[in-house]
């Protein structure tokens, strides 16, 4: 097989790639057609590991590998991923707290990939950072008012009316007492202390602040409250957020558009409502299905549930290819050669997947599962098949449960045309929704391929098999947007309400 | 490998340094070596014979050549062959120091090993004790002794119990025997400065262990020793302590390799003719072969316990072996 | 104290006298854990009753300081060792298997730990001994119960490494701890704790310091072992999300008492302490997009050292004011049935508590 010319063709098939950023469709605040005050390209950051007497470099942790992104004015993007993908290195990076080991970052069209500690002195003002842990990020020695007023200290900033009265004001700001100026931050309970480290944050009228788990520390209720607080703020003030964070509901609570990470690589990045509706990456439909949701009444709706199989492979070391191949229940030859590109395959939805979710495949000729794969496929479907579901909780739960590809008949000589749709796993696969996409590669060209999917779908309740298989056939000429079978738009669209 | 070049480093860093920190020259140096008003030629010649005339990058070949090979000292007329470890000869006794040293150094193994031993177990049982029951009247009686240990000094202590041991109430020998001739005279006449020694670090360490103890009884592992029903005895010893003693081990391995070098101010208060007590007298004398050779000796002996207490370390925590 | 042990009665088991039996198989009545500190005594769990039956999961909910892992560490009766345990006050009664715990022999208590009862915690790499294997660690779980040697111990350790999805337990089972990865860890913790069939097990936060993905992995684990074992669970968790996914029965803790109890559904679906509307509103939701701001509960954990009078939540509460008078400052609420199985400690009538929740909390959710 030749995956790599394939994805060549898959690359070249994909038309809003060349569309210009501000073309794209507005995510929910419309941030569009905001100027960008953040890009970042190719970014890198390699941390060595070195051994022996003369620290001779054997390996390096790969904590982010090359990603690009853009953050606009006024908008908040989430980054989310597990950890050890990046994220809060990423974070680190951008704020230049750590130096990159390759690629650009340009804030308001400046580089500042390498800027010295001095240059970049002033920009410290513009961009700001709050970090996870409210009682390491305080110095215990110092007043609340001397830790707010540092950074008009270090800039050498004096605000009007003078630092104190410009402290209180800040303390007033992040809802705290203006009387709190001589306390210590160990009075305080973690919330304030992250009040304090967000006023500290905001001294300086910054354009961007990165936050690192801003609330992953912090109580259920507290953490409402300081997620509430960063909402006024940025309204207010008009800040630019970057929230770094693994909890997915705040992210999609806070965030206008969402970068997912895996080791070291932005899988997808869409906004909000794609991202989390139609989701495209394999790895973000799993990572999203693995969140309990807090209604009891989707117990049953476990059945979609994606248990991906082990941990997360070592930075030290990642995969080839496609680095979530070793976990994906859709890997194929190519996912584990070719390491796909980030593509806009929707408008405002980039995602980084031969054979993505709610969009059509990247690589249909490319049919032949990974042992991973059929591995996984094996965990999807029990998982899937959990028993005692009421009707109502399939209704509530999103359509798209896992799609294990089972593609029996693609694991043997590669029967053209007729697709052979087969669930089968563990003990209950008659209950699995399955969609098989194969393809033929037999003898045509690449430019002319035929692409038979197949879905079928089967009835939980009374497990019988109900295939309804449709075939579509798609010129690979025709743009790959055209949706290959109709029950995907459907899906789509059920998911949309 | 490391071990090599830090002991070499060691030995320049002596040989170079010592004597200029004593002020001397040369001349000086040869000086001594002759004796009283000696004439020009006299100590010309004994610095040729020495090599004391030549640059210092070669006097220290030759004194690491005696240290691996041995060395021969044209003296006038006769010639003196020092063996494989030569460290020189004295200059005030003449005596070659290498065989002063190892007739000395079971006196200072005696001493340091019986008082490693006593410090270890006493020191490591009252910290755990302390460590169980914080603020008790235990706790606060044994830190109170541990303190005072600490405070007072060796030459107090240490010459308490000669007073009190050996002359107000004569149990203790005064006089030194070896281990191979009368083990239990032997450790009769130690005993008195073996528990002094004793005191001193059995101090520090009931402060270390109860301090680490403290730390690793409040640990999550030991709340998951006790969930699994493991009695409060074995939660102790094999969770608690086995994790306290890790650190306690280094500090131990670096206090026995230092001791090993001579405990100069114990030996010299019991009379215990040690490694020490030769160095205190060459000090004295300005003497500089034997300091030269109880410095390396002792500089050879921490090394080592480094060595040791590293590999000891990654032997009792998993985290810390090598990949 | 009459008042008090009125209480336990109210929660609703059958309690004819103190010291009787109880049917259930875990069940404690009004358990008090006070610490004496150099600031006052702080009462971590002040008059707290519940019960567990086998095969059921109850999943006990609140902020940090609530006391829902002090009660956790003292139905185990973890407390009262180490240093400071001489110190601890513990009253009230725990019945587990028809045996009082909070006044019997230690040693007995002792011998019922591991075995009997089994914990899984928060974070499995410093739970365990970072000095030793694996598998030796859950041997010596398995032998503190079990006169067997060391081989049989061992072959039983690896078969439970096995049966909680640990490839190789074999050969992982000579790792040490650190050589684990987070869900791996956690799934060897709850070998140890599952190895001698103990059929209570008290989960403290099991999955909090874990990724989604595992988290997911862990909960699976546990429910499936749960079903296989037929033994009573206690969950200990802030995540709404995971009592919804896990849990039959839900006790909603604050300030050392419990404010809410009943059934998950009754919980989730129509909750009757401003409390709980609280946490419900404080939680962004994964499966809905909401662009309005959420609905915190304002102010900060009450001091367990100065717990508030009355209503311990009343400083926060923001229909402290709608009961006449100020019962809600004196008068300490106590648990009523306002639902099959379901009680609350509230003094809203039942009325407004029904008008607020549908009409007020329920819509913005």
């Amino acid at each position: 097989m030749s995956e790599t010319k394939k994805t060549d063709a898959a690359d070249a098939v994909v038309p809003q790639q060349a569309v210009a950023p501000e073309d794209r469709a507005d995510s929910a605040k419309g941030s569009g057609d905001r100027e960008v005050l953040l890009r970042v390209q190719g970014l890198k950051k390699h941390f060595p590991i070195r051994k022996g007497v003369l620290q001779r470099q054997v390996a390096a942790v790969k904590a982010v590998d090359g990603i690009d992104f853009e953050v606009r004015k006024g908008e908040t993007l989430g980054v989310v991923g597990e950890s050890g993908c990046g994220k809060s290195t990423m974070g680190r990076v951008i704020t230049r707290l750590q130096d990159p080991t390759g690629g650009t970052i340009e804030f308001e069209g400046q580089d500042i990939t390498s800027l010295s500690v001095g240059k970049m002195r002033p920009l410290r003002r513009d961009i700001q950072m709050i970090f996870q842990d409210p009682y390491g990020s305080l110095n215990p020695r110092h007043t609340i008012g001397s830790i707010v007023s540092a950074p008009f200290r270090l800039q050498g900033v004096a605000p009007e009316g003078g630092v104190k009265k410009e402290v209180q004001r800040l303390l007033e700001l992040v809802g705290l007492s203006p009387e709190h100026y001589n306390r210590y931050p160990h009075e305080f309970s973690g919330g304030q202390r992250q009040r304090i480290g967000i006023a500290r944050a905001l001294a300086l009228k910054p354009k961007l602040v990165v936050a690192d788990e801003p609330v992953s520390a912090l109580d259920v209720s507290i953490q409402a409250q300081v997620v509430n607080l960063m909402d006024d703020l940025q309204s207010e003030l008009g800040l630019t957020y970057v929230i770094i964070a693994h909890d997915l509901s705040v992210v999609r609570h806070v965030s206008d558009r969402i970068a997912v990470m895996y080791l070291g690589k932005i899988v997808e990045l869409a906004d909000r409502t794609s991202l989390y509706e139609a989701p495209m990456h394999p790895y973000t439909k799993a990572l999203m299905s693995a969140v309990p949701v807090p209604d009891p009444k989707r117990r049953g709706a476990k059945s979609e549930r994606i248990l991906l199989k082990g941990d997360v492979p070592s930075p030290i070391a990642p995969p080839s290819g496609c680095r979530f191949h070793t976990r994906c229940w859709k890997a194929t030859e190519i996912c584990k050669t070719t390491e796909p590109p980030l593509l806009e395959l929707k408008p405002g939805q980039q995602v980084a997947c031969h054979h993505p979710e709610n969009a059509a495949d990247q690589a249909p000729q490319d049919t032949v599962l990974l042992s991973a794969a059929r591995e996984a496929v094996e965990l999807v479907i029990p998982a899937q098949s959990s028993p005692q579901e009421s009707e109502a909780s399939k209704e509530a739960s999103e359509p798209e449960a896992a799609e294990p590809v089972v593609a029996k008949a693609a694991a043997e000589e590669e029967a053209p045309a007729e697709a052979e749709a087969e669930a089968e796993g563990a003990d209950d696969a008659a209950e699995a929704e399955t969609e098989a996409e194969e393809g033929d590669a037999s003898a045509e060209t690449e430019a002319h391929e035929a692409e038979a999917s197949a879905d079928a779908e089967a009835a939980e309740v009374d497990a019988s098999v109900e295939a309804e298989t449709e075939a579509a056939e798609v010129d690979a000429s025709v743009e790959a947007e055209a949706k290959s079978d109709a029950a995907e738009a459907d899906r789509q669209e059920s998911t949309d309400k | 490998m490391i071990l090599l070049l830090v002991v070499s480093a060691v030995t320049f860093a002596i040989f170079f340094l010592l004597p200029r920190m004593a002020g001397q020259t040369a001349d000086q140096l040869a000086q001594q070596y002759i004796g009283k008003s000696p004439s020009k030629a006299d100590i010309l010649a004994v610095k040729h014979n020495l090599g004391l005339d030549q640059p210092l990058y070669v006097q220290y070949w030759h004194f690491i050549k005696g240290i691996v090979a041995g060395a021969t000292y044209d003296l006038g007329p006769t010639t003196a062959h020092c063996n494989a470890p030569c460290f020189g000869y004295s200059f005030k006794t003449h005596e070659a120091v290498w065989p002063q040293l190892t007739s000395r150094l079971p006196v200072t193994v005696s001493l340091a090993a019986g008082a490693a031993v006593m410090w270890l177990i006493s020191g490591v049982a009252v910290g755990v004790v302390s460590a169980l029951k914080p603020r008790s009247f235990f706790d606060r009686a044994f830190m109170g002794v541990a303190l005072a240990g600490v405070s007072l000094p060796m030459f107090f202590t240490g010459n308490l119990a000669i007073l009190l041991f050996t002359y107000q109430w004569p149990i203790f020998g005064r006089t030194y025997v070896p281990f191979t001739e009368n083990p239990a005279q032997w450790a009769n006449t130690l005993f008195p400065a073996w528990c002094s020694l004793a005191l001193l670090y059995s101090a520090i360490y009931a402060r270390l262990t109860r301090s680490g103890m403290l730390e690793t009884m409040n640990e999550d592992f030991i709340r998951t020793a006790r969930a699994k029903g493991l009695r409060e005895r074995n939660v102790v010893v094999r969770h608690g302590l086995r994790a306290a003693l890790t650190p306690i081990i280094t500090v131990f391995g670096m206090d026995l390799g230092l001791l090993l070098g001579g405990a100069l101010i114990t030996e010299t208060v019991f009379s215990l003719h040690g490694v020490g007590q030769y160095a205190v007298q060459a000090i004295d004398d300005n003497d500089l072969p034997p300091i030269l050779g109880v410095t390396l000796l002792a500089a050879f002996f921490v090394v080592i316990a480094n060595l040791l207490v590293d590999l000891l370390y990654a032997a009792a925590d998993p985290r810390v072996r090598l990949s | 104290m009459t008042e008090l042990s009125k209480t336990g009665a109210a929660v609703g088991e059958p309690v004819s006298a103190p010291s009787d039996a109880p049917s259930t198989f875990l069940e404690v009545r009004d358990l008090k854990v006070h610490f004496p500190t150099d600031d006052g005594l702080v009462k971590s769990v002040d008059g707290l009753s519940f019960s567990v039956e086998k095969g059921k999961t109850l999943s006990i909910v609140g902020e940090s300081g609530s006391g829902k892992s002090v009660t956790s560490l003292a139905i185990m009766g973890l407390h009262r060792l180490g240093a400071r345990g001489k110190n601890v006050q513990m009253s009230g009664e725990i019945w587990l298997d028809g045996q009082e715990l909070v006044n019997a022999d230690p040693d007995e208590v002792r011998k019922l730990r591991g075995r009997e009862m089994a914990m899984i915690f928060q974070d499995p790499l410093s739970a365990m001994h970072p000095y030793y294997t694996i598998g030796s660690q859950i041997v010596e779980a398995y032998r503190v119960h079990h006169k067997v040697d060391k081989k049989t111990a061992r072959k039983r350790a690896i078969e439970m490494l096995d049966r909680v999805g640990i490839p190789e337990p074999a050969k992982r089972a000579d790792s040490y701890p650190h050589e684990f990865s987070g869900g791996m860890r956690q799934r060897a913790m709850i070998a140890m704790a599952l190895v001698n069939n103990p059929e209570l097990l008290i989960a403290d936060e099991p999955t909090t310091a874990l990724d989604v993905t595992v988290q997911a992995q862990i909960l699976d684990l546990i429910r499936d072992l749960q079903k296989e074992f037929g033994s009573a669970v206690i969950l200990i968790t802030h995540d709404l999300g995971v009592v919804a996914e896990i849990a039959d029965e839900v006790l909603v803790m604050y300030g050392g008492r419990c404010v809410e109890r009943g059934a998950v559904d009754e919980i989730f679906e129509k909750p009757q302490h401003p409390y709980t509307w609280g946490l419900l509103g404080s939680m962004p939701r994964i499966d809905r997009e909401t662009s309005d701001r959420l609905i915190p509960v304002k102010g900060q954990p009450p001091s367990l050292i100065n717990v508030p009078s009355g209503c311990a939540f009343h400083p926060r509460c923001p229909y402290a004011d709608l009961p006449k008078g100020d019962v809600t400052r004196t008068v300490r609420p106590e648990l009523q049935l306002v639902g099959s199985g379901h009680y609350t400690a509230c003094h809203l009538s039942q009325e407004d508590r029904t008008r607020i929740w549908t009409e007020e909390i329920a819509p913005k959710l």
